[in-house]
């Protein structure tokens, strides 16, 4: 695979080589396993790892939690009390089930962010780029629909809210909402058809991560420097790769094992944290809580969605343009699903010939500032739409897609780039080799 | 550059707690200090029992505790009563349950929940202490979290010594003036005054120290297993330090003879 030079499997004994004649399986886990990766992939390359370990974790404590779980509205509320109470160690499962949609979260962020700055999207890796969106669309749908399973007032109105944004589509939009809720409104019908789903979609995901790893294994990983591995002969190959295992194994398992304690802190310590209060009351149709708050990895779109209302000059001349089809909410829909369709078409936005953000002196601030604006949008999107936020939120959403439109296009035009590696080896050993008068290395990696 | 990667985790996690945050509750609820706050905190058995005392003797009578087994009351890590004392504890109280099978109350065993009692139309207070969220930290950083929880027993004890007398009548239904209820006026009259409840081992009975006994109680009704879940905490923390620790030298020893080759050249 990936076309760099290395070791392919040889079977040696005999039942090996009957077996490879009828199914390769032996050599394909061998190639996957002494992949040749990059020698110089730094600590942001972890969370690969950490997104795998975390879509294990969440299918093999769901599959536990529904075996005691009741999918029926005057139930489940109390089954879940039963999982905390009277299950043994239901507790833990829950907990580390409910926070661990919270590391998957926050891994993917590191894992997209990453890809963003180091260029990993561009030729030829649009493939993982595209697959890995999917996948993480798929992980807010799944993300959604188990939040709605215990039957909280922010299960029960986040639900409402968001099947809601489906019925702002225009002539078939109520007709949708209503064959996604199973009747009119959130009831028994929805639960269950949630349920069903929220089973279904991680091992839709477990197959894309497959293909995830297929695409990138053909091409090779990326790497800090955005410089590709030499193919041309074994000796060159060699020198700027490592087999992944043991070299990569042993170090994401140590970064794994770092993130778990983190993890393991808040589900021992402050399981709730990052939930909201109202979720432990249950779900009642005739009281609308005060603040519909979705979960935290929500926040930056849902402020896109909220953003854009009515005296926004853009939804305004939107509107007008299209004779009143798109009113403030449906422009707000499309903001929200456009902010990841710009980031999924970055592969074919961004014009610049030189990969790694680490030699683009002007796109580094460009892309700080995305990171920030993500984190302000995340935090306005908690707040109540009043005051001052709509407009921080409105500045948000704005900067947001005019670097996926406007900046990454014009900075392949008028950046001038610094010179990179010619190899990765040359990277490696000025990192490792040439240390500073403090005592610090040339180009740190970890930037 | 390891250092970097537990920084963007940490931000991440802290920049997050903005649902917390959007939960608080307006009124102003005092930061009383409870003996299971932070990691190393426990229940306080005796204030448990003396919780469920003022519960028992006060709170019951319009509120239930729907999702909490009575058998609970002897489990590790909560008021530790024991299995006699519970069986005697239902009949000194006279505990019906209501029996889907005989279609009538009938007395309660210890496997049967507390009962339901809506009747007054008075939340369940299983949940309560997780269900409100007094405070999350400074500036929604959540830091207050990890060290003194979400503030639910917080509320409580706040709410029920938050009357202020400013009672008013709306549409035909007097209300109680409270600093802490959202909106300012409540249902509920004042449940606790001075000497309402005797304690056996003497343990003041103003309305303060009540109010923050049952707080803590419907804290373990809400999170029975909390001693049992900061255990899990601390093992788990050190099982998996000491193995990132071992990871760490393994990674160190392994990538050894690779960073010498590259200074060499």
């Amino acid at each position: 695979m990936s076309g760099i030079p290395h070791d392919h499997y040889e079977p040696k004994s005999n039942g090996a080589k009957w077996l490879e004649r009828r199914l390769p399986v032996i050599g394909l886990l061998y190639d996957t396993l002494f992949i040749p990766t990059p020698k110089n992939l730094n600590w942001m390359w972890i969370w690969g790892i950490v997104l795998a370990f975390c879509l294990v974790l969440q299918i093999v404590t769901g599959v536990i939690l529904v075996m005691h779980y009741t999918p029926h509205v005057d139930l489940a509320f109390a089954s879940i009390e039963h999982i905390m109470r009277n299950v043994n160690s239901g507790w833990a499962i829950r907990y580390i089930h409910m926070n661990g949609a919270s590391l998957f979260f926050i891994a993917v962020y590191l894992h997209i962010f990453r890809g963003l700055y180091y260029g990993s999207y561009k030729a030829p890796r649009e493939v993982t780029w595209i697959i890995g969106m999917l996948i993480y669309l798929l992980m807010m749908a799944t993300g959604f629909l188990g939040y709605v399973l215990p039957w909280g007032q922010m299960s029960f109105w986040g639900a409402t809210v968001i099947t809601g944004l489906f019925g702002a589509i225009p002539f078939v939009g109520d007709a949708i909402q209503t064959w996604l809720l199973g009747g009119p409104s959130v009831d028994n019908a929805t639960l269950n058809r949630f349920l069903s789903l929220h089973y279904l979609l991680p091992f839709v995901i477990a197959g894309l991560v497959v293909v995830h790893i297929w695409a990138f294994h053909t091409t090779g990983n990326n790497n800090p420097t955005g410089v590709e591995v030499r193919r041309s002969s074994r000796k060159e190959a060699d020198a700027d790769t490592l087999p992944f295992w043991p070299y990569f194994v042993i170090k994401d398992l140590f970064a794994l094992a770092v993130v778990l304690v983190a993890f393991f802190a808040v589900v021992g310590f402050m399981p709730n944290y990052l939930g909201h209060p109202d979720n432990y009351i249950e779900a009642n149709p005739l009281s609308t809580p005060a603040a519909i708050v979705p979960e935290w990895y929500y926040l930056p779109f849902y402020a896109i969605l909220r953003a854009f209302d009515s005296e926004v000059w853009v939804v305004i001349a939107a509107n007008w343009l299209t004779g009143g089809i798109v009113d403030a909410k449906f422009f707000g829909v499309i903001a929200m699903f456009g902010a990841i369709a710009v980031m999924a078409l970055v592969p074919w936005l961004d014009t610049s010939s030189v990969r790694s953000g680490r030699y683009r002196p002007m796109f580094k601030w460009w892309f700080w500032l995305l990171a920030i604006d993500f984190m302000v949008l995340m935090w306005a999107g908690a707040m109540p739409a009043e005051g001052i936020y709509p407009y921080i939120a409105l500045i948000g959403s704005a900067y947001w897609f005019a670097y996926f439109l406007v900046i990454l296009p014009l900075l392949g035009i008028f950046e001038k780039p610094l010179p990179t590696p010619a190899t990765i080896e040359e990277d490696f050993d000025a990192h490792y080799g040439k240390p500073d008068a403090d005592g610090d290395t040339v180009t740190s990696p970890a930037e | 550059m390891f250092k970097k990667l537990a920084l963007t985790t940490l931000t991440a996690l802290t920049l997050s707690g903005g649902a917390a945050l959007a939960a608080v509750v307006e009124g102003e609820v005092t930061n009383y200090s409870f003996s299971f706050e932070g990691p190393f905190g426990a229940y306080d058995q005796n204030q448990l029992q003396r919780g469920l005392q003022v519960f028992t003797e006060v709170c019951s009578a319009c509120h239930g505790l729907r999702y909490v087994p009575i058998r609970s009351l002897s489990d590790e890590g909560g008021p530790g009563i024991s299995e006699d004392q519970v069986r005697a504890y239902i009949e000194q109280n006279f505990i019906e349950v209501w029996d889907e099978d005989l279609r009538d109350y009938r007395p309660a065993t210890p496997n049967d929940n507390f009962p339901v009692i809506d009747s007054a139309g008075a939340p369940d207070l299983s949940l309560m202490a997780k269900a409100r969220a007094g405070f999350s930290g400074p500036y929604g950083l959540g830091i207050n979290q990890f060290l003194f929880g979400m503030g639910g027993p917080e509320y409580i004890t706040s709410l029920l010594t938050g009357y202020n007398g400013n009672d008013e009548e709306v549409a035909g239904i007097y209300l109680y003036g409270n600093d802490v209820f959202p909106g300012g006026l409540l249902s509920m009259s004042p449940p606790l005054f001075d000497g309402l409840v005797e304690f056996n081992d003497g343990s003041p009975n103003d309305a303060e120290s009540m109010a923050e006994d049952v707080a803590a109680f419907l804290m373990w009704t809400a999170e029975p297993q909390m001693m049992a879940r900061k255990k899990m905490g601390f093992t788990a923390v050190l099982l998996l330090g000491l193995l990132a620790v071992l990871l760490y030298l393994t990674n160190k020893r392994l990538w050894a003879p690779i960073k010498r080759r590259a200074k060499e050249n």
